[in-house]
């Protein structure tokens, strides 16, 4: 019986939960679980704050890209929230979280949302009704293909990229969900940590990303004749945002209004400042002035890298974190790609798979049960086999989205062919893809 | 003295005053314009409704010359902007009367470069 509060604990139920959980193991199925009010209404608020994160990498995107190439990024995230949205509701959340089938994927019981009631369902959250677990991992599933576009922004067919983004959502992210968060995940059960989606968000997509950034190529012009970003106060206002949205993202991981949940937004809020401040010395030191753009990227890296150590960490491992995270990814956007000539417009490789892999790891390191009893102790606090443990899931992760993506994108290709004409490039995305304008010149 | 204008596909903006800059040619006006040639432009549709005069977006570049570097300056533009597509552009060569530096006083000739 241990075992099984231990393994309700591991989703993240949190410490008020767990007092309904013991009390349910001993009269099993009869009593009801109770809902309470308080964890309810911060589930309901953090879906609410993930949800944002979409329009607000939009606009962190958008700014990043050429005029007329803005409405294109707009447009592919608002997509997003549409398709995935349904693709979720009809049978995502059931591949993902739905009755395990040896620990690979859900199976389609829950398709349409069948049986997925108010009722708590206990061995995700047995405080709060199971549709808002359900609206809330939505969310989750809506921004990490969001994720991907940054690496084949400004030249990818719009149908193609709606093709590729479904197929991605069903045959990349459901499993790998399924896998670290899902009751008999294979990932799970050996004892990955991953609070809120290191592995399963950031990883998952930053290789996505990277493999996107191989098969479509280059730009038209990259890398000795591109503009630089056409609006960086949107790319501003939009990581602004993405900081706000993501103390739901990664407060809200512990499916309660609790002491977890306050441990988890308080290290998400200071491995950003962290990591944000260490990319700025990191320019002003190597590259003569501490940039706006060069902040804000850190500040992102930082909260990629904390979101699968938070709640496990305590505040010097944020700090760490984020530290680090700002070390590498800079290392990476600014020497790596430069090196090899990949084309990941918007280093979502870069900062969301680099940063997510150095997260992922560093819990390995950093974690520490004085912060979650059920989480677990990392090397630095005398127990290296977490690390392993993590460098397993990752190493899954990487290996998985890199074939998986690459597949689904050759066969989006041969029916519908991934990249717009020479033409329609030059022209804008805006222009070709949408019939709009971003912007008028004339008035 | 001539006034060289040249309109442009923005994207070959970057190329085009390279190779000015190669033949020392350093001092250019460019700013964005909307227009149409052979190519035509592409309509809009806000709503459902078709909007727009089809102009395309282009750059345009003004150099004011002596007549010794009209050729080059023109070489030059046409090198970088020509991409063998509808849409490259065109330069227009006009004659020029007069020309002032504010700062020094200096006319013709001599305040053009």
């Amino acid at each position: 019986m241990i075992k099984r509060i231990k393994r309700w604990i591991m989703g993240g139920a949190g410490f008020l939960a767990l007092m309904g959980v013991s009390k349910m193991g001993f009269a099993a199925d009869i009593v009801t679980p109770v809902i309470n009010t308080g964890d309810t209404a911060w589930v309901l608020i953090s879906a609410g704050l993930v949800f944002l994160m979409t329009p607000g990498l939009a606009f962190f995107y958008g700014g990043l890209v050429r005029k007329k190439n803005m409405l294109s990024i707009l447009m592919q995230c608002f997509m997003l929230m549409c398709v995935i949205t349904l693709q979720w509701v009809m049978f995502g959340y059931s591949l993902s979280f739905g009755p395990d089938v040896h620990g690979w994927i859900g199976n389609l019981s829950w398709a349409g949302l069948h049986g997925v009631g108010i009722t708590p369902y206990v061995d995700y959250s047995a405080t709060i009704p199971h549709q808002t677990f359900m609206i809330y991992q939505c969310m989750f599933a809506i921004i990490t293909p969001g994720l991907i576009l940054g690496a084949f922004a400004e030249r990818m067919k719009f149908s193609a990229f709606v093709v590729f983004s479904l197929l991605w959502a069903t045959f990349v992210y459901d499993p790998v969900c399924h896998w670290v968060w899902g009751v008999g995940g294979f990932l799970r059960n050996s004892g990955a940590l991953d609070f809120a989606g290191g592995t399963v968000v950031h990883i998952n997509a930053g290789v996505a990303a990277l493999v996107c950034a191989l098969v479509l190529g280059k730009r038209k012009g990259y890398p000795s004749h591109m503009s630089p970003p056409h609006n960086l106060p949107f790319a501003v206002l939009g990581a602004g945002i993405l900081w706000f949205g993501w103390f739901g993202f990664n407060g809200g991981s512990a499916l309660g209004a609790n002491g977890l949940a306050t441990s988890a937004l308080v290290v998400t809020h200071v491995a950003a400042a962290a990591a944000g401040l260490t990319w700025s010395f990191l320019e002003w030191k190597l590259s003569s002035k501490p940039t706006m753009l060069g902040m804000i990227t850190g500040a992102v890296a930082g909260l990629v890298a904390i979101t699968p150590a938070a709640g496990f960490v305590d505040v010097m491992g944020a700090i760490w974190i984020g530290i680090g995270v700002s070390l590498i990814c800079y290392f990476f956007v600014a020497v790596v790609k430069t090196k090899f000539g990949y084309d990941d417009s918007l280093d979502a490789f870069g900062v969301h798979g680099v940063g997510g892999i150095w997260g992922a790891l560093a819990t390995g390191l950093w974690a520490t049960k004085e912060v979650n009893a059920a989480g677990n102790n990392g090397l630095f606090y005398g127990n290296p086999g977490l690390f392993l443990i993590q460098l397993k899931a990752v190493v899954i992760t990487i290996a998985y989205s890199f074939i998986v993506s690459w597949v689904l994108l050759k066969i989006v290709d041969a029916f519908i062919g991934l990249r717009v004409s020479e033409d329609e490039e030059r022209i804008g995305l805006d222009l070709t893809q949408h019939r709009e304008s971003a912007y008028t010149m004339l008035d | 003295m001539k006034y060289i204008v040249a309109v442009i596909q923005p994207d070959r903006l970057d190329e085009v005053l390279r190779i000015l800059e190669e033949k020392e040619i350093h001092l250019v006006t460019v700013s964005n314009v909307l227009g149409r040639g052979r190519q035509k432009g592409i309509s809009e549709v806000y709503r459902g409704h078709k909007e727009g005069g089809r102009l395309l977006k282009k750059v345009k570049l003004e150099i004011g010359v002596n007549e010794e570097f009209v050729k080059t300056t023109v070489d030059a533009i046409k090198e970088g902007a020509r991409t063998g597509h509808i849409g490259d552009g065109k330069i227009f060569v006009l004659d020029l009367k007069e020309c002032f530096r504010i700062r020094t006083g200096e006319v013709s000739e001599v305040a053009i470069g």
